[in-house]
């Protein structure tokens, strides 16, 4: 409460005396401060101790003098909450947290014209409305990855073709029914899904949109969702926790990130991933800078090298997503493989990103909030 | 050694404080007391309040409106799931607990030689000395389908008695360990040491000629059990069972990583806070584990569970 009351008046304060510094963004990059504070995603800035061959971190450090500073976060939500609370320069932020960090303004607009890499970025993900907000962008694409179907190998011997394999009863090629043995995804997100899903199978739905359903079109969507949970033989929370279903469970085809197809993969486990027919959701990760940053001038120099094809490329195949810069897919990846290819690079316009659902949307009618997602998702999950 | 204090200001100060013994105890208290208030209960009341708080479902924004909103919404279908199923847990794993918990407390204290009380002790507490994180991932293999438990039941022939168990309403599934059955067994497993050290310390308590006594008296061991030992056992095996249960109730570990996927108290405190930011309901549902125990605690306080105490 009381808590509350002083970072109100803090935030207030900020706002009033100290608000015109920041509305404008830096014109010119001067000195680095000699340190950079960023939140990221596992994986996202490696300086070589998980493995030596994976290191964008260090030579930018040699460079500039910045001294890089990664604090992980492991859920959006973490993310959001750590820079609320501050002291942060960078967060790589995806889609269904950057929206909320600007409408909360945690982050400020980047100066697209010092980062001279900016042209070299995907023109489609330039201005993409999850961190582009009234003609400005909050922040620079650093990688992007779909949420695949993951299957077994000896059961499919061909890639399931569609997403109606983990929606329908129906048998598998191996003869025996998919009851028991798909996942679902424990994220109301995941009803983005079911919708991407029911676009192709029921046109007269007239879904646009898996992040914008009206209320008829999130019924048809919930039914469908209910529908699953009687197949389902969990779902699915914790990667590790996955992982160990398709080896020991007995599950034969799930949503999946591709690192669990690539982890499951080095363990020489009978397992592939795909993209059917339907496409798939996805995320899109933007590094954005935050409101108070201490140190700017690092931060841009970061930008700047977020955007090198050697740290593209790194990030990309160690994580197991794709670049954000199109150029860098010809670049030799340090583990020498066919990372665009693999992480699905091609399949880009078969990607709806991870939005954050909100009441106000392009449909006239308004569409089901996220706060209904998650209530919703929830009954489903408790089998009502 | 000592040394005569020298400094006129401290010398005035404990000569001040001598023979009032009130002001001396409260300059002690302060401290303790302030870190009570204000850290453990101020914080709690903090939360608290904030279960008054209105969420808004179209912007997601929480606002200082006060309401009883949240409350009614627990009463709301999906809720009231969520917290039968997790009371009704809590009270299986607590029973279980207990029953276990008992005979091997019982076992230590009157029959142990030393050297066995002592490896008792070692093997309760070893499991605790490990991450429970890593005790429950290792538990999801363990019941995994390819895992050591149905190993066991594969070559003992009774796979087909776990499968019958398993097409049972409640506490079946797909498999074990996407069961009720197959989280139970881990709650069990995890709390079991909490209710066995309370219980084995209200046994240490127990004079055992009282035990001869109602022998002596013409009491058969049952009678004995019920009428002598029991009753001033009770507040240990109570003692133990706020731990069991209320440690059940607030889990968001467990029921995340083993069992079917309806949601707990705990874990939807955690989706409510983490995913949507609706701390008001959050904080409404961290008050249903408190009332819960408050009414256990009465319950437990008429049946005369704390008279011996």
């Amino acid at each position: 409460m009381i808590s509350n009351m002083i970072k109100h008046l803090v935030a207030t304060g900020l706002a009033l005396g100290l608000g015109s510094a920041y509305a404008e963004s830096l014109t010119k990059i001067g000195a680095g401060e000699g340190k950079l504070d960023v939140v990221a995603w596992p994986g996202y800035l490696e300086n070589g101790a998980s493995d030596k061959k994976y290191d964008w971190v260090t030579g930018f450090e040699k460079e500039t003098g910045c001294k890089v500073n990664v604090k992980t976060a492991a859920t959006s939500d973490e993310m959001v909450s750590l820079m609320n609370k501050g002291g942060y320069d960078l967060v790589t932020a995806s889609g269904d947290a950057s929206l909320r960090l600007v409408a909360g303004k945690k982050v400020q607009p980047i100066n697209t014209a010092l980062v001279p890499s900016w042209a070299t970025v995907d023109s489609r993900l330039q201005s993409a409305p999850w961190h582009t907000v009234g003609g400005k962008h909050y922040g620079v694409p650093y990688q992007w990855g779909p949420n695949v179907l993951m299957y077994n190998t000896t059961v499919f011997k061909t890639a399931p073709a569609s997403w109606a394999t983990v929606f329908e009863a129906q048998n598998l090629p191996d003869g025996k029914p998919n009851k028991g043995r798909i996942q679902a995804y424990d994220g109301p997100i995941y009803i983005a899904d079911a919708a991407l899903y029911l676009m192709t199978k029921n046109p007269a739905l007239g879904i646009k949109d898996p992040y914008e359903l009206n209320e008829k079109q999130y019924a048809a969507v919930l039914k469908l969702l209910r529908q699953q949970k009687t197949l389902t033989h969990r779902y699915w929370h914790d990667v590790t926790v996955q992982m160990t279903d398709f080896k020991k469970e007995g599950v034969v085809a799930s949503s999946a990130w591709p690192y669990q197809v690539n982890a499951l993969k080095t363990e020489k486990q009978a397992i592939a991933s795909t993209i059917p027919t339907e496409g798939a959701t996805g995320w899109a990760d933007t590094t954005m800078l935050a409101a108070d940053a201490k140190h700017p001038n690092c931060a841009y120099k970061w930008l700047e090298h977020s955007l090198a094809p050697a740290t593209q490329v790194g990030v990309a195949e160690w994580f197991g997503s794709n670049p954000v810069v199109p150029t860098a897919c010809k670049t030799k990846a340090p583990g020498g493989s066919d990372f665009c290819t693999d992480n699905g690079f091609t399949r880009y316009e078969q990607i709806k990103f991870w939005r954050t659902p909100q009441a106000k949307c392009s449909l006239k009618e308004g569409c089901v909030p996220y706060s209904r997602w998650t209530k919703d998702y929830i009954s489903i999950m408790g089998g009502r | 050694m000592q040394t005569a204090i020298t400094n006129p200001i401290l010398r005035s100060f404990s000569n001040t404080l001598y023979r009032k013994n009130n002001w001396f105890l409260l300059l002690l208290l302060t401290p303790p007391l302030l870190w009570f208030g204000v850290v453990y209960l101020g914080s709690l009341f903090a939360l608290l309040w904030q279960s008054f708080y209105t969420f808004d479902d179209f912007s997601m924004a929480v606002t200082n409106e006060l309401t009883l909103g949240n409350y009614r919404l627990l009463f709301d279908s999906t809720n009231l799931d969520i917290i039968m199923r997790t009371l009704s847990m809590a009270v299986a794993v607590t029973l279980a607990c207990a029953c276990i918990g008992f005979p091997i407390a019982y076992y230590m204290t009157r029959y142990g030689s030393a050297r066995e009380k002592g490896f008792f002790y070692i093997a309760l507490m070893l499991p605790m000395w490990a991450s429970y994180i890593v005790k429950t991932y290792a538990w999801t293999i363990i019941l995994s389908q390819q895992g050591i438990l149905y190993w066991l039941f594969n070559h003992l022939g009774l796979t087909g008695a776990l499968n019958a168990a398993l097409q049972l309403p409640v506490i079946g599934g797909n498999t074990l360990a996407t069961s009720n059955l197959g989280r139970f067994i881990v709650f069990t497993y995890i709390w079991l040491p909490f209710m066995i050290l309370p219980i084995q310390a209200a046994l240490e308590r127990v004079p055992t000629n009282l035990l001869q006594a109602s022998s002596d008296l013409g009491a058969k061991p049952a009678q004995t059990f019920r009428k002598v030992l029991l009753p001033l056992v009770i507040p240990g095996v109570v003692a133990g069972s706020i731990f069991t249960f209320s440690l059940t109730l607030g889990d968001y570990i467990i029921p995340q990583l083993i069992g079917p996927s309806g949601l707990y108290i705990g874990t939807m405190v955690y989706t409510m806070q983490g995913s949507i930011g609706n701390m008001p309901l959050a904080a409404a549902f961290t008050v249903v584990p408190i009332v819960l125990i408050f009414i256990y605690l009465a319950l437990a306080k008429r049946a005369g569970a704390f008279d011996a105490l």
